[in-house]
């Protein structure tokens, strides 16, 4: 790196950058450990190997949304209505719809292996795709421009409806499914025996996973402080030119 | 390896997507941090 | 403020109904385009049987899609010259603006649906009797409650947005699937397709009672907040 490159202060500060290398670390032994170091199920063949990936994968698209609900419940309710709660959000709902993506790819890639099928009327998948969407959403009204604070307010409110529109979806599914017949669909991971290298290689995984979130979600809340800053200028920017234009 | 191609493309999407997200975060950053001003930036 | 929540509502309702009974959109496109629907609906399915069966299920899949022009006009008529903003400038309690806007868009939903229900009744040859009439109008009632709240909660947020003809039904749609799962379990009921009777459709209704008093309550508390700039 270059001396120019060192005097700008970029996002990166020493705690991301030891989570990134924890990440880096832990994402390194999934990728071999998955693949090659552990051994295949005694049921599942090599297909147990997706679960390495699909479990962290998924524990973080759900952590995701939680911290995203928890964010927006406490921008509103805070006095001050700091952005940063807001940020925060908004960084973890972007980072939880591409590992919301990732997991229904992998889990349905998985299915087609284990069950035969892509997809089954299952109500953990049917609530998952509904999430994936829903923050879809969430994202586009971020989207919608004004001001921070105006994308702020609204974006809380669709974030604490979608509290309650999950459960909702989710309650109906299990409803409508149960109606037709007993949820025939094994857990993917409930039946596999795993022995200890196995589990720590899931468990490292979910680690290193969770390590990534927060490595991402800082990054790309920074990323937003920095973009409001420079909208914020641009406007400020601009009143002053349309004051100097009315002087003149 | 038993069903070796979808295996693959899972840990390639994954590990794929996620190096993907990482590098257009870092570039995103960069960028942002040489235009905007170092006050604007609370955590340095 | 002087006027209660209720008088506003009531006042906001009756302006909603009677531009619409005016306009005369809603009569002579929207609910056409609905019975439209329904004829598409036995050209794709092709097969008598097969329509008698899920009957139910198109008359709400048509009402949603109903449902989306419905709020989007519901809304224009506020942001065409800027109705909105002058109510809320004159300090209007929103609560008010969210009831009243709610039960404009509650009377024409079951306008809509009694359209599509008599629509089913001819086109698909589908039959009720006494108890089941009261499974499916209790069933419509609660349904179009929660339609209208939803409808109009998401309706102010993307009120004057950019882009809000493609974003209302992304928004809109996930949130009210739990009403297409079960009105529509509770329409076969009540029309007893594919052998289920009427008391197992009563769990389903009061689902949907649920949900309209989750997400008008939701509505009351947070319709300020969204249409606020």
């Amino acid at each position: 790196m270059n001396s120019e490159a060192q005097a700008i202060k970029g996002v990166g500060t020493p705690a991301t950058r030891m989570y990134g290398l924890m990440a880096i670390v832990a994402l390194g032994w999934v990728l071999l450990g998955g693949l090659i170091f552990t051994p295949e199920d005694a049921v599942q063949g090599d297909a147990v190997r997706i679960m390495y990936v699909h479990v962290p994968t998924a524990w973080v698209a759900y952590l995701a949304f939680i911290v995203t609900g928890v964010a927006s419940a406490c921008w509103m309710i805070g006095k001050k209505h700091s952005l940063g709660f807001d940020r925060v959000a908004g960084a973890s709902a972007e980072v939880g719809v591409v590992f919301m993506g990732m997991t229904l790819l992998s889990g349905s890639l998985w299915g087609r292996i284990t069950w035969g099928t892509f997809w089954v009327w299952d109500p953990r998948l049917t609530t998952t795709a509904f999430m994936f969407v829903t923050y879809i959403g969430y994202l586009a009204v971020r989207g919608l421009g004004g001001t921070a604070q105006q994308r702020a307010r609204r974006s809380s409110v669709i974030a604490l409806l979608a509290v309650l529109e999950i459960p909702l979806v989710h309650f109906s599914v299990v409803m409508w499914r149960s109606l037709h017949q007993r949820a025939t669909v094994l857990s993917p991971d409930g039946d596999i025996k795993m022995d200890g290298l196995m589990l720590f290689t899931l468990l490292f995984g979910v680690f290193g996973f969770s390590v990534l979130f927060a490595w991402l979600v800082s990054h790309r809340q920074r990323i937003m402080t920095m973009q409001d800053a420079q909208q914020t200028s641009a406007l400020d920017a601009a009143v002053t030119e349309r004051l100097k234009e009315a002087q003149v | 390896m038993n069903h070796a191609g979808f295996i693959i493309a899972v840990y390639g999407v994954t590990f794929g997507v996620i190096i993907g997200l990482a590098v257009y975060t870092m570039k995103q950053g960069r960028n942002l941090s040489r235009t905007v001003a170092d006050k604007d930036k609370p955590w340095t | 403020m002087s006027m209660s929540v209720s008088r506003i509502a009531r006042a906001v309702a009756a302006k909603d109904l009677r531009i619409e009974l005016r306009s005369r959109v809603v009569s002579n496109q929207v609910l056409p385009f609905s019975g439209l629907v329904m004829i598409m609906f036995a050209f794709a399915l092709d097969n008598d049987d097969v329509l008698q069966r899920v009957a139910g299920g198109l008359v709400w899949l048509a009402t949603l899609f109903s449902l989306f022009i419905l709020v989007q006009r519901t809304f224009a008529v506020e942001t065409y010259d800027g109705a909105l903003d002058s109510l809320r400038v004159a300090g209007v309690n929103p609560q008010g603006i969210f009831v009243g806007k709610s039960v404009a868009l509650f009377v024409q939903l079951l306008a809509l649906e009694s359209v599509l229900f008599l629509s089913a009744i001819v086109l698909y040859r589908v039959n009720v009797d006494g108890s089941g009439l009261v499974l499916l109008v209790t069933c419509v009632l609660c349904a179009s409650a929660g339609l209208a709240f939803v409808g109009t909660l998401y309706g102010g947020l993307t009120a004057g947005a950019r882009g809000r003809e493609t974003l209302l039904p992304l928004l809109l749609l996930p949130v009210v699937a739990p009403v297409l799962i079960c009105a529509t379990r509770a329409t076969e009921s009540a029309l007893r397709s594919g052998g289920v009777t009427v008391g197992e459709g009563w769990p389903w209704v009061g689902v949907l009672a649920v949900f309209a008093a989750v997400f008008g309550l939701g509505g009351l508390l947070s319709f300020g907040s969204l249409i606020e700039e």
